[in-house]
C-alpha cells in the first residue's frame, strides 16, 4: 500500500475515461427509465391496496410483501435466468430481440422499486384526513375520481421527498445491474481495475460520482422540504 | 419440456440450500447468510451507536468528520462498499478471508444507518430529560449514557429489526467476492444442473421471504407494544 504509485490520469482521461463516462450514462438511464416505470406501477399498487375489495387489497398486500422481502439480486437472477418459462412466448421473443441485459435490469428494479413506492404513497395518502375522501364522495365523485381530484394531488405533495430518496435508492441499487453484465457505472469501474490494476483510482472515481449524485439530490429534498412543505430542520 | 415446475432439483439440494457441505466442509447456504447477517448486526449496533453519538457531539471537530463519514457512506451503494473493502483490506492486513470482508463492508455500511436510527432515537427522549439529569449533577455523557440512551434503545429496537430484514436481504452481494451464502449456492446449482433457472430462483426468493417477513412482522409487532406501553 505505501509503495502505490497513484496515477490519477488513468481515469481522468483517454479510453478508461470514456469508460468511466459511458457508466455513468448507462446508470442514470437505468435509473431514470426505472423510476418513471416503478412510480406508475406503484401508484396502480398503492390505490389496489386502500381498494374496498378486498380479493384486490389482499393482491396488492402480498405483492408489497414479497417485493419488500426479497432481496433485489434474487430478484434480477429471477429475471435473467428464470423468467422465460413464465412469459409468453411473443414477450421472451421481444425481451431476446432487445438488450436483455438491461431489459431483464429495469424489470427488476422497477418491480422491486415499485413495492417501496407503494408503501410510500400510501402513507402520503393515509396522511390526509379522512373527511376529505367523505366530502368528495358525497359531492358526487366516485371513488376513483375522489382519488384522483382530490386526494392523489395533495398526497403526492407530501410524497415527493420520500419518493425523490426512492430515486436515489435506485440509483445506487442499479449497481447490481452489472451481476448480469450491464455495463453500467460499477461494472466499468471494475473493468478499469482489471484492465489496468489502478483499483484504488478507479473506484475512487465510482464513489465520487455516486457521492455526487447522493449529495445533490439530498440537497434538492432539503431546499423542498423547507421552500414546499416549510418543514425547517431543528438546529 | 417436462414438468412445469421441477421439484426434484429442489429436494435433491437441499441440505446443500440450507447449510452448505456442513459439517464436512464449511457452512454455506441459508446457515451462513444468517451467520453474516447475524455478525454483521451486532458490529453494526455498536458502530452505529457510536458514530450516532459521534454526530450529534457539541464538539465540531468530532461531529463533522462523523458526519461526514456518515453521508460518504450512505451516498454509496453497498456493492461499491464490498469493493473497496476486496481491495483494501488485503492491502492493509494482508489476507483476509471473503467472508470477513464481507463481514466488514457490511458492518461499515449497516453502521451509517444504524446510526441515523440511534440519533432519531435519542431526538425522541424529552429535553428535559437530559436537563434534569444535568441539574441533579450528572455530567453530560452521564446524563446521555445513563438517562436517554436506556429509554432511547427501547424505542430503536423496531427500526434495528427492520435494519437486520435489510441485511439479511444485503447479504446476498456477498455472492460477487464468492462467498457461499445462500445466492451463491442458487447460482452454484443453477450453473451445475443448467435447466432449472426459475425453479432455484423461485425457491431462493421464496426461502428469503420466509425469513424476512418473519421478522418484519415481529417488528410490526414489537412496534404495537411499543406504542402500547407508551399509551398506558
Amino acid at each position: 500500500m505505501l509503495n502505490y504509485q497513484f496515477d490519477w490520469s488513468t481515469v481522468t482521461s483517454g479510453k478508461y475515461f470514456e469508460w468511466l463516462a459511458s457508466g455513468v450514462k448507462v446508470t442514470l438511464q437505468l435509473s431514470a427509465l426505472s423510476i418513471v416505470l416503478a412510480f406508475i406501477l406503484g401508484l396502480l399498487i398503492a390505490v389496489m391496496r386502500m381498494s374496498n375489495n378486498r380479493p384486490v387489497r389482499w393482491i396488492a398486500h402480498a405483492y408489497l410483501e414479497f417485493f419488500r422481502n426479497t432481496p433485489l439480486l434474487v430478484q434480477i437472477f429471477f429475471w435473467y435466468f428464470g423468467s422465460y418459462k413464465i412469459l409468453p412466448t411473443a414477450v421472451n421473443d421481444w425481451l431476446n430481440s432487445t438488450n436483455f441485459e438491461f431489459a431483464a435490469a429495469v424489470i427488476a428494479l422497477t418491480i422491486y422499486t415499485s413495492a417501496f413506492i407503494a408503501e410510500d404513497i400510501r402513507s402520503g395518502v393515509l396522511s390526509i384526513p379522512k373527511e376529505q375522501m367523505e366530502a368528495a364522495r358525497s359531492a358526487g365523485f366516485s371513488y376513483l375520481r375522489s382519488m384522483q381530484y382530490i386526494i392523489l394531488p395533495q398526497a403526492v405533495r407530501l410524497t415527493v421527498p420520500p419518493l425523490v430518496n426512492q430515486f436515489l435508492n435506485l440509483a445506487k441499487n442499479s449497481s447490481l445491474a452489472m451481476t448480469i453484465g450491464v455495463m453500467e457505472l460499477t461494472y466499468q469501474a471494475r473493468q478499469v481495475e482489471s484492465y489496468t490494476f489502478k483499483g484504488f483510482e478507479a473506484f475512487t472515481a465510482a464513489t465520487v460520482v455516486y457521492v455526487a449524485i447522493s449529495l445533490v439530490i439530498t440537497a434538492l429534498v432539503n431546499i423542498y422540504n423547507e421552500k414546499v412543505l416549510n418543514i425547517h430542520k431543528a438546529a | 419440456m417436462d414438468q412445469f415446475f421441477n421439484v426434484s432439483v429442489i429436494a435433491d439440494n437441499f441440505t446443500y440450500f440450507m447449510i452448505g457441505r456442513f459439517p464436512n466442509g464449511p457452512l454455506g447456504g441459508l446457515g451462513l447468510t444468517l451467520y453474516l447477517a447475524s455478525v454483521s448486526c451486532v458490529l453494526s449496533f455498536f458502530g452505529g451507536l457510536i458514530l450516532g453519538l459521534l454526530s450529534i457531539s457539541r464538539f465540531p471537530a468530532v461531529r463533522y468528520p462523523a458526519v461526514a463519514f456518515i453521508n460518504l457512506v450512505r451516498g454509496m451503494p453497498l456493492l461499491m462498499v464490498i469493493f473497496w473493502m476486496y481491495f483494501l483490506l488485503p492491502a492493509l492486513f494482508g489476507k483476509v478471508a471473503e467472508s470477513q470482508t464481507v463481514i466488514m463492508a457490511l458492518t461499515l455500511f449497516t453502521s451509517a444507518y444504524m446510526s441515523r436510527i440511534v440519533v432519531a432515537g435519542i431526538e425522541g427522549i424529552p429535553k428535559g430529560q437530559t436537563e434534569a439529569a444535568i441539574s441533579t449533577g450528572l455530567k453530560p455523557w452521564q446524563a446521555m449514557l445513563y438517562i436517554v440512551l436506556p429509554q432511547g434503545l427501547r424505542n430503536m429496537i423496531p427500526s434495528f429489526v427492520n435494519q437486520f430484514v435489510s441485511l439479511i436481504k444485503d447479504t446476498s452481494l456477498a455472492f460477487i467476492v464468492g462467498v457461499s451464502e445462500l445466492t451463491h449456492v442458487g447460482t452454484q446449482i443453477n450453473n451445475r444442473t443448467m435447466a432449472y433457472p426459475t425453479e432455484i430462483f423461485v425457491f431462493i426468493a421464496l426461502i428469503y421471504f420466509i425469513v424476512c417477513y418473519a421478522f418484519t412482522s415481529l417488528s410490526r409487532w414489537l412496534e404495537q407494544r411499543l406504542a402500547w406501553r407508551k399509551a398506558i
